[in-house]
């Protein structure tokens, strides 16, 4: 076994793709000589020449675009977007052609590539390095959108998305990218479209991906401590979404938090809580609970630290998940007589000064800790 | 093969495209001399000539049938043949043509079926033809956006090997869009066979070519990308079909891509939807049609005798058994739902279930569960 960073086993993955199949060609911005801004295609062009690994133009769109035309006619181009915020130029040939054409042109013509995007935030990045982009491309069909939370994982996820009929987008968590496992190169791990348990446990389930698994399995530490058992679930799909793994430990437990970087607000934890909740809902002793990233643009380095989910911000979603029988410690709060009613279907409960409880108190329950 | 990155001896700026285009039939059908171009002899003038009065009885056609409802929409080429024919004809079988949304005329010359052309249109699918089986990309909509595409195929082509260049249609509005700039330059960075052809038809909807661009022609782009420009009548369509496969065999040679700019015009509205009343005049329609394409290839072969009236009359006649074929096969009725009778004529069958069938290479769990969902709700259990 040998100490390999994620960054080290994703550029491992990318030299026994090149090596096991011609068609494959790696190039991006700086991905050459230099062997990119992280490093992942350190060596690639030595070894294996200007045609196989080179440096493009500076420009996002045409580095997908002309991908896809090489993938249409037999290539499988591996592109690298040099940071999240920089792969945005690239969004509608991603949105209109890369998720489409297979369905377009009615199998005729399928693309077998892949977009690796370095993801995220944690590396004090100043603006427009940092962002946590998944939930545009997820909400992409035809897109499969894969994040690795480990490095075996790095090295696995790659070789399966460069052997993938279908197009990927490979989110590669920035602030991961240094983090070392002993590991045995090459690996294959489990399939890349199904989500796995990294860490079993009975009360909650945690769900995670990329950049947050770790994250998670830290928090899952302390909650132990705390004599809370956290299952953690890493999905590393986002898209398709494994649900049978989800569901089934989410009903085990009864109890889900999910956890990203990108701001909570129409993020994929949104997506994942629906998916939950639609599921599991009579196993769910408590409100499918989301923790994520501000719902501000991403701050500058010196203020990250408010922003990105910690442990302590996961412990803190976990008290609210009503472990307490009493958790009303005092009656909630009745409308007053002269308070306009909430919005409610249900018209006999919905008046002002109700006596029974009224939606709007059964939605009261929320926040403040007992 | 050419490494990417052994440019090592800049080469020759290339000279500016004139302002004034290249012409080798003017509109009254007289050749015309002093050109640096050779005009196509009168066989291949005499395939030009009926595939545009083929191309154009199938664009009346088809337009005809949008007014009826049997199309969604037709964005019309009427006025427009003589680019899409002449850039189409000059291109080898294993080359691949890269066509946008008012391209129809050029994938029917392509010897694509006609039905098979309007299936976008229809509204039956996106697409309807296999791209591989005719080197043509499926029809693009986001103006530009397939540029690139051509420049990555090419590219890929010349790794195993092969001798394939790629013509790009492109019009004025889409020279606008970062897309083209992008394709541009990444198809002369790397050298690869792409010939762009813009079809200027000086209108982008409402908008005329003078709010798109301040270039003395568009061609003139090309220079700054270290690329060869040429400025082409585009109703001309010995003077296109010269250039284009001019300027592919340069590209073929390493010569690098270039860009055509050829001047026509869209005689037409934008679609069956569209107004052109509100944005333009009509004595500026007439002027064009004072430059017909059709017109003046027709004249230019009766003077000189390869063109008589039976010939004339057989090719008519052809394009005319065309535009009955498409009439009859595109107007059966649709079921309900969207769903067409398997034996019925005129394209695939569709059922709701090929939603679902091409989104990935297998259907993921999620959109097997959306697909027996909707099954199950056609069936009302």
């Amino acid at each position: 076994m040998t100490e390999t960073t994620m960054a080290q086993a994703l550029n491992r993955a990318l030299r026994d793709a090149l090596a096991a199949d011609p068609d494959v060609l790696v190039y991006g911005e700086d991905v050459g000589p230099l062997g990119g801004v992280f490093r992942v295609t350190d060596g690639l062009a030595a070894e294996f020449g200007a045609e196989r690994c080179f440096d493009s133009p500076l420009a996002e769109a045409g580095i997908v675009g002309t991908a896809v035309g090489m993938a249409m006619h037999g290539g499988r181009p591996v592109v690298e977007m040099q940071f999240d915020s920089f792969a945005y130029p690239a969004f509608e040939q991603l949105v209109s052609h890369v998720a489409k054409m297979r369905n377009r042109t009615q199998g005729a013509v399928e693309l077998p590539m892949v977009v690796r995007i370095p993801y995220g935030g944690g590396i004090g990045g100043v603006e427009h390095h940092s962002d946590s982009s998944e939930a545009y491309y997820a909400h992409t069909p035809g897109l499969r959108v894969v994040t690795p939370g480990n490095p075996a994982d790095g090295y696995s996820m790659l070789r399966e998305a460069i052997d993938c009929p279908d197009p990927v987008v490979f989110l590669e968590p920035k602030r991961r990218y240094w983090d070392r496992a002993d590991l045995e190169l090459p690996v294959r791990t489990e399939s890349m479209d199904r989500a796995v348990v990294r860490s079993s446990g009975t009360d909650v389930t945690l769900i995670a991906y990329g950049p947050m698994v770790a994250t998670a399995l830290e928090t899952a530490e302390a909650a132990r401590e705390e004599g809370i058992d956290v299952e953690v679930v890493d999905l590393r799909s986002l898209s398709p979404f494994d649900d049978a793994t989800v569901a089934e430990s989410v009903r085990r437990t009864g109890r889900a938090v999910v956890v990203h970087e990108a701001p909570m607000f129409g993020g994929y934890g949104a997506e994942v809580a629906a998916r939950v909740t639609e599921q599991c809902f009579h196993y769910l002793e408590a409100p499918v609970l989301r923790v994520g990233g501000l719902d501000i643009p991403y701050p500058p380095p010196k203020l990250e630290e408010y922003y990105l989910p910690s442990v302590d911000r996961i412990l803190d979603a976990m008290d609210r998940l009503q472990w307490e029988a009493d958790w009303f410690p005092e009656a909630p709060p009745r409308p007053r007589a002269d308070a306009v009613p909430l919005p409610c279907n249900d018209s006999a409960g919905a008046s002002a000064g109700g006596s029974d409880r009224s939606r709007s108190e059964v939605s009261a329950w929320a926040p403040s800790r007992p | 093969m050419k490494r990417i990155d052994d440019r090592a001896e800049p080469a020759p700026a290339p000279t500016l495209p004139s302002t004034e285009p290249i012409r080798l039939v003017d509109r009254k059908g007289h050749r015309v001399v002093d050109s640096a171009y050779p005009t196509p002899d009168h066989g291949t003038l005499l395939t030009l000539l009926r595939s545009m009065v083929i191309g154009r009885r199938f664009d009346r056609q088809a337009g005809a049938l949008a007014r009826q409802g049997r199309l969604a929409v037709y964005p019309s080429s009427y006025g427009q043949e003589a680019c899409q024919i002449g850039g189409v004809l000059a291109l080898a079988e294993h080359d691949w043509l890269f066509p946008t949304y008012r391209d129809c005329v050029a994938l029917v010359t392509r010897g694509i079926d006609p039905v098979d052309t309007l299936t976008l249109m229809r509204g039956d699918w996106h697409n309807g033809y296999d791209p591989g089986r005719y080197r043509c990309a499926p029809q693009c909509t986001p103006l530009a956006t397939n540029a690139s595409h051509a420049v990555g195929l090419t590219y890929a082509a010349r790794r195993k090997g092969e001798d394939v260049a790629a013509l790009v249609l492109m019009g004025d509005g889409a020279t606008s869009e970062g897309d083209a700039h992008e394709a541009y330059n990444f198809a002369a960075v790397w050298n690869t066979p792409v010939v762009f052809l813009i079809q200027n038809n000086h209108w982008a909807i409402s908008v005329p070519v003078r709010k798109q661009s301040a270039a003395p022609t568009l061609a003139h782009k090309a220079i700054g990308y270290g690329m060869r420009g040429y400025h082409v009548d585009g109703n001309d369509a010995a003077a296109v079909y010269s250039v284009v496969s001019h300027a592919l065999g340069e590209a073929r040679a390493g010569g690098g891509p270039a860009i055509i700019e050829a001047q026509t015009y869209r005689l037409d509205p934008h679609t069956n939807s569209d107004a052109p009343q509100r944005y333009r005049d009509e004595s500026e329609v007439e002027y064009w049609k004072e430059r017909d394409p059709v017109a003046r290839l027709e004249a230019l072969l009766r003077a000189e005798g390869r063109l008589d009236d039976a010939e004339l009359d057989r090719v008519a006649a052809e394009a005319e058994r065309l535009a009955t074929d498409l009439r009859e096969r595109l107007s059966g009725e649709r079921s309900p739902r969207g769903t067409r009778d398997a034996g019925r004529r005129g394209g695939p069958a569709l059922s709701p279930d090929d939603l679902f069938t091409h989104v990935y290479a297998a259907a993921p769990p999620m959109l097997a569960q959306q697909r027996q969902a909707l099954l199950d709700e056609l069936r009302g259990v």
